[in-house]
């Protein structure tokens, strides 16, 4: 009556809802960051209370996974999506334990923190830090690219868990070096030990997140380790 | 993590299976309009095909092609070749009465005559001149369709004092007396409510471990319940319809190669 | 008056304006129906009233005489039966086949247009230009004279169209599922049309056929021409004899001057009606049943 142009969009509550659940998505990538970022910084200056926080906000972290699981469920039980609808929604799926246990990590490395009472830090955290930066930018990236779906993009994320990797070994180097020299360092070096595991665990979930992009868009699942680093075979 | 199978075992390869029709640039005209244009693929014995596409995208015109059923609408022109048991049926040498006794056909609406449930099924043996025992071809028949129970103490009743369902079923069972080897089914269930169509799937997959099946449906949920392979057609603005994708229903349903099949399964379609 | 109220007034306020010209119209039709029943009804006790006391099984069973009082309608009756026989014979086995081939077989182009078209006006020909028709090839060309044969063959033509329209009808009645059904399990044209189409179409057909009779045994024109308005105190022996038919014996009473003869006209009108009402009946009994789908 007006003139005005009406256009029905098909599936609009399916698209809505899966709009929604990428941006949840997005949502508990970006607390897991912001985990790392403060349990490593709680380790780094041995803050109770910061670490206290931490663990505090796995707990949000944990709920967050659970609602986007069910609005997941959600959606497939209302809209039958199929396709492609359906194998975005099924990588939401398998990208959210990631998330989480990432958000585990850091509460335990939130924990070593507690661990050390009034004890000082074993050394200065060099390679630690190092490691946490690389973790979060790769989360982020990893992120963006399962958002955009590229393929390219994730990939090249991938491998850069490498260095994360080879951090690692380092950091056990040297804190073997220390344990060795001095038997009354072994319980601080281990704890720091278990921390730059942590990290190193979480890179591989990293990667774990961008070999799902790569399947989606490809319709290929190749693991980065095998085929991207022939120097290791 | 590896990526789940891409072919079902039922259909391991399409290139391997048998085929009980061969369709080769299949083009079609009612009168001066075009209905199909260049359809080529193979529909394999023993499995469910479906036919899936938007209305009027000349589904029902391509399966009634298989049974020269479109010959019986005045201005109906066919090109191209349909090979069924190595013979072209569209060929000079074809007879249209004897195709349809060999490739049965069940109808939208059931259309049982109206005669006796006996009779309903006895009518195709008795026409192809069938001189054996008629009450054992009619029970079996009812039999396989999954319809004896429910008429054997009403044979004489009219077949059109059935439900829906039990029609539909009977109308199947009409079909399957004079042992074709192939089934067309246009659209089976859309006339029935959800039970009965659920009770007619399940018997399109019993029935295709003996007959070849092809179903023409609108219904995708419906296709991907039942068929091993899925052919979509689509018709541009002309109204003549192309085949645009034709594989396992499985990977057409969970990753279409060609995006217009992924527009119209997922119901973004225009 | 609140808001509300006021913005429901804006439609026009009472329904009771619009209902007076339903009221009105609906009277209009009583009249009208009235009209044609009333006149109906004046004319019937008319000839009731008049014919009543002539109706006996003697005048069913006298020939006509010079006398009122001896005049019967048994020349008659028996003529219109033979007539009736004649156009059974004749126009139904032809006007059914002609429908088949029209219905089932033709396909949908100019040649069934135009013969559908023609069959239709054909129909609609003033019956006294198919007594002349009759006049010219039956009684003349084929030298028939002025039979019960000719007789019988002209009404046959005459109703011919009208059973072929109205066979027609009843098959485009079938539903088409029920050929597609049978052609689906491999039968012929001709197998489908003598198992299900005639079957299922054959009660509208013979509602049809009825019908049609029921207009062949009123028909009087063309049997004025063919036939002679004579004195016919005999039952025809042959087909090629002379005979005369109810609706004429009627037309030859009433066209006699004295008043006698125009009761017992009345009484023979009452006769064909009563004639004509059953065969209605007979026909709307079989179109229900047909409908119903009930067995016969």
């Amino acid at each position: 009556m007006t003139g005005e142009q009406r256009t029905i969009h098909s599936r609009a509550a399916l698209d809505e809802g899966l709009v929604s659940l990428q941006r949840q998505l997005r949502t508990l990538a970006s607390h897991v960051d912001v985990a790392i970022e403060r349990g490593v910084l709680a380790l780094e200056r041995l803050d109770r209370r910061a670490a206290q926080r931490v663990i505090a906000e796995d707990g949000r972290i944990n709920e967050l996974r659970f609602k986007i699981e069910d609005d997941a469920i959600h959606l497939i039980a209302m809209q039958q999506p199929i396709a492609g609808d359906l194998r975005l929604i099924v990588a939401v799926l398998s990208i959210l334990p990631e998330l989480e246990r990432i958000g585990d990590y850091c509460a335990g490395i939130a924990k070593v923190v507690l661990l050390h009472e009034d004890r000082p830090l074993l050394k200065p955290l060099v390679d630690v830090p190092r490691m946490a930066q690389l973790c979060r930018e790769m989360l982020r990236d990893a992120i963006d690219a399962f958002i955009s779906r590229d393929a390219e993009r994730a990939r090249a994320v991938g491998l850069r868990d490498d260095e994360v990797d080879r951090l690692y070994d380092q950091v056990y180097r040297e804190l073997l070096t220390f344990m060795l020299n001095d038997p009354r360092t072994i319980d601080r070096a281990t704890w720091l030990i278990w921390v730059a595991h942590n990290l190193e665990r979480i890179g591989d979930r990293v990667q774990n997140i961008c070999e799902r992009t790569v399947y989606e868009a490809t319709g290929v699942m190749r693991e980065f380790t095998r085929e991207e680093r022939p120097e290791h075979e | 993590m590896r990526a789940p199978e891409p072919v079902a075992e039922r259909v391991s390869d399409p290139a391997k299976l048998e085929r009980v029709f061969e369709l080769r640039g299949l083009s079609a005209w009612y009168g001066a309009a075009q209905a199909l244009r260049n359809i080529t693929f193979d529909i394999p014995k023993n499995r469910v095909t479906a036919i899936i596409g938007p209305s009027g995208c000349g589904k029902s015109t391509l399966i009634r092609c298989l049974d020269r059923m479109n010959d019986l609408i005045p201005g109906f022109r066919a090109e191209g070749h349909v090979t069924y048991h190595d013979e072209d049926i569209y060929g000079p040498a074809a007879d249209p009465v004897l195709l349809r006794r060999h490739i049965g056909m069940v109808f939208q609406k059931p259309n049982p005559f109206p005669k006796s449930v006996f009779d309903n099924v006895a009518f195709g043996p008795r026409i192809n001149g069938y001189t054996g025992n008629m009450h054992e071809v009619v029970e079996g028949s009812l039999r396989r369709a999954v319809l004896w129970d429910e008429v054997k103490d009403k044979l004489g009743t009219s077949g059109l004092a059935l439900s829906g369902g039990q029609q539909q079923r009977l109308c199947i069972a009409r079909a399957l007396a004079v042992e074709p080897d192939v089934l067309l089914m246009d659209e089976p269930c859309s006339a029935l409510d959800p039970i009965a169509t659920y009770r007619i799937e399940e018997l399109i997959t019993d029935l295709a471990r003996d007959y070849s099946i092809v179903i023409v449906t609108h219904n995708m949920q419906q296709a991907s319940r039942v068929s091993d392979l899925t052919a979509f057609l689509l018709a541009g603005e002309e109204r003549t319809g192309e085949l645009v994708e034709f594989g396992p229903t499985r990977d057409l349903f969970t990753r279409p190669a060609d995006e217009r099949t992924e527009a119209y399964i997922t119901g973004r379609f225009g | 008056m609140s808001a509300a109220v006021a913005e429901r007034m804006r439609w026009r306020p009472t329904v009771a304006g619009r209902r007076r010209s339903g009221r009105l119209f609906l009277l209009l039709c009583y009249a009208a129906t009235a009209v044609g029943i009333l006149a109906l009804v004046v004319l019937l006790a008319d000839t009731l009233i008049k014919g009543a006391p002539g109706l006996s099984w003697q005048f069913l069973t006298s020939y006509p005489s010079r006398f009122a009082e001896r005049s019967g309608l048994l020349a008659a009756l028996v003529g219109t039966f033979y007539v009736a026989v004649i156009v059974v014979a004749v126009a139904f086995p032809i006007g059914i086949a002609s429908a088949v081939w029209l219905e089932e077989y033709v396909s949908p182009g100019p040649l069934r247009r135009i013969l559908e078209t023609n069959i239709g006006n054909l129909a609609g020909v003033p019956s006294i230009i198919y007594g002349m028709l009759g006049l010219a090839v039956f009684v003349r060309a084929l030298s028939l004279q002025r039979s019960l044969l000719a007789g019988g063959l002209t009404i046959a033509i005459l109703v011919l169209p009208i059973v072929i329209i109205n066979a027609q009808e009843a098959l485009r009645a079938v539903p088409s599922g029920l050929r597609h059904a049978s052609f689906a399990l491999g039968a012929t044209r001709w197998e489908t049309i003598r198992h299900h189409v005639l079957p299922a179409a054959l009660p509208g057909i013979l509602t049809g056929t009825i019908l049609a009779l029921s207009r062949a045994i009123g028909e009087a024109a063309p049997i004025i021409l063919i036939s002679s308005i004579a004195f016919i105190a005999f039952l025809p022996d042959s087909l090629l004899d002379s005979f005369t038919i109810l609706p004429i014996q009627i037309f030859i009473w009433v066209s006699k001057p004295q008043a006698a003869f125009h009761a017992i006209a009345a009484s023979a009108i009452i006769v064909l009606l009563v004639m004509l009402l059953t065969m209605n009946a007979v026909a709307i009994v079989l179109r229900d049943r047909a409908r119903r789908g009930v067995g016969w």
